[in-house]
């Protein structure tokens, strides 16, 4: 399968600077792609339009030929956000959280070290990291074909970050799913992906 | 032994106002025939053990028929308060969903009807519906929804932008599911709260326009027709008429916003435990 932006040109408002322009990018199920430039060079918007979260002004994402927006229901391009606790609803449980996600593993559950016991509590009660574990699973469904992670680690310590991404990597490896990471740690990029784009030099 | 932290305090406040405004309507209605009987040898006695509040210039025992008044002022109050909530909840929902058209009409709607000063449009819509019970119940209903409208309203548009339900919407959550089960518990606790603290005003209100003669009819015993009839005998130094009622339509309406605002307490987030 083929991820492929291209083209894409998108500001916010009608008078606002152009955050992208003809940018085209492509991805393979087997790569694993990983994305850097400097902050407000448009990573997470690329990612949001990349997702379907936002429609860009011109230009098209493509899934296996098809645009994104044919496919109805579970949407196969799954972004996990930089901020876990805006991507949670506060008032759900972490159990019906994570049952929102398409039929979860609980091999990924085991292997992103979620304990039984957070199951039951609110996400108020869980830390940052601990939140991001359950965002990274329920973005792993049984449909999901690329997943786009947005500085998923910055805000954990280095045992946790290597933790994560050491089960993401084998994840994305054993079930053909296409990865692209946004991160603005260079070493990390360098060890997690297949390869490097940088959108300072493509703009 | 554990020491009494604010939440278990403020659920006892909660149960205490409600128990109170309970005990007030039921007894008011168990005694509502005994608010009728006049009573010649009895007429214009001042506060006694006997008589509590007094009795009036037909011999009627001023304490029962307060009760009585205040449980009809209550019923009035939860009835139009309900009805009320109901349009906020609907027309701040409709107006946050379907589009800019609506959007307009409906903050258009809410303008003007914030911009008619209350009481008069109270007067109008109950004169209309032919005063009484049913006339007093519309006119409340039609007139306290704005502001609970408003609070609904942009409840939900920052529910929709909230990353979370976009989310949701990708992983393929229905529609329907993300209404029940991701923007209702955030509505509900904004709605019960503006709906309890709804009723002091529409308790209020009910009393007011009764007392200016275009609520309920003269013979039923209302809170608004004991002030309006009791006014005529204040200047002879009857002030129990007046003051006993007055004060327990006040302490009514502060038990129904203790009752709100420690509802409040409870149910938001920041606050729950405290």
């Amino acid at each position: 399968m083929k991820l492929e932006a291209k083209n894409i040109t998108f500001r916010y408002g009608k008078n606002d600077k152009k955050i992208l322009e003809n940018f085209s990018l492509s991805i393979e199920s087997h790569e694993r792609v990983g994305i850097i430039a400097p902050s407000g060079f448009g990573k997470t918007t690329f990612c949001k339009i990349l997702s379907g979260y936002e429609n860009a002004q011109k230009g098209e994402i493509l899934l296996d030929g098809k645009p994104l927006s044919s496919y109805k229901g579970y949407c196969p391009v799954q972004m996990i956000w930089q901020h876990p606790e805006q991507a949670v609803n506060p008032r759900l449980h972490m159990r019906d959280i994570l049952a929102e996600g398409d039929e979860i593993d609980e091999r990924i559950i085991k292997g992103l070290g979620i304990e039984e016991d957070w199951m039951n509590r609110f996400p108020s009660e869980l830390s940052g990291g601990e939140l991001q574990r359950f965002c990274i699973a329920r973005a792993l469904g049984k449909r999901t074909k690329f997943i786009l992670a947005d500085e998923i680690s910055t805000m954990l310590d280095l045992i946790t970050q290597s933790q994560l991404w050491s089960f993401l990597i084998k994840e994305v490896q054993d079930r053909q799913i296409g990865l692209l990471a946004v991160s603005h740690s260079m070493p990390l990029l360098e060890n997690v992906c297949t390869r490097l784009v940088d959108m300072e030099k493509n703009i | 032994m554990r020491k009494i932290n604010g939440r278990i305090m403020t659920v006892m406040l909660f149960s205490a106002a409600i128990l109170f405004l309970a005990a007030i309507t039921i007894s008011g209605s168990i005694f509502s025939d005994e608010a009728m009987i006049t009573d010649f040898s009895r007429k214009n006695l001042a506060p006694s053990l006997q008589y509590l509040f007094g009795t009036d210039w037909l011999g009627r025992d001023m304490f029962i028929r307060t009760l009585t008044g205040l449980s009809m002022s209550i019923k009035i109050g939860l009835l139009a308060a309900f009805a009320s909530s109901i349009i906020a909840l609907a027309l701040g929902i409709i107006s946050a969903t379907m589009g800019k058209t609506a959007d307009a009409i409906v903050t258009w709607i809410i303008d003007l009807v914030m911009g008619i000063p209350h009481i008069l449009l109270l007067i109008l819509i109950s004169y209309a519906f032919g005063k009484g019970f049913k006339g007093v119940v519309i006119g409340v209903a039609l007139t306290h929804w704005t502001s609970l409208a408003r609070v609904i309203r942009s409840e939900v548009l920052q529910l929709k932008e909230a990353t979370y339900i976009k989310a949701a919407q990708k992983l393929g959550v229905s529609k329907f599911e993300i209404a029940w089960k991701h923007m209702f518990p955030h509505l509900f606790s904004q709605f019960l709260v503006g709906l309890i603290l709804m009723f002091p005003h529409a308790i209020l209100h009910e009393a007011s326009i009764t007392f200016l003669g275009f609520g309920l009819s003269p013979e039923q015993p209302a809170i608004g027709i004991i002030l309006s009839e009791s006014m005529k005998y204040l200047a002879m130094g009857r002030w129990w008429l007046a003051v006993f009622p007055g004060l327990l339509l006040v302490g009514t309406v502060i038990l129904f916003d203790v009752a709100g605002e420690s509802l409040r307490k409870l149910l938001d987030p920041s606050s729950a435990h405290k």
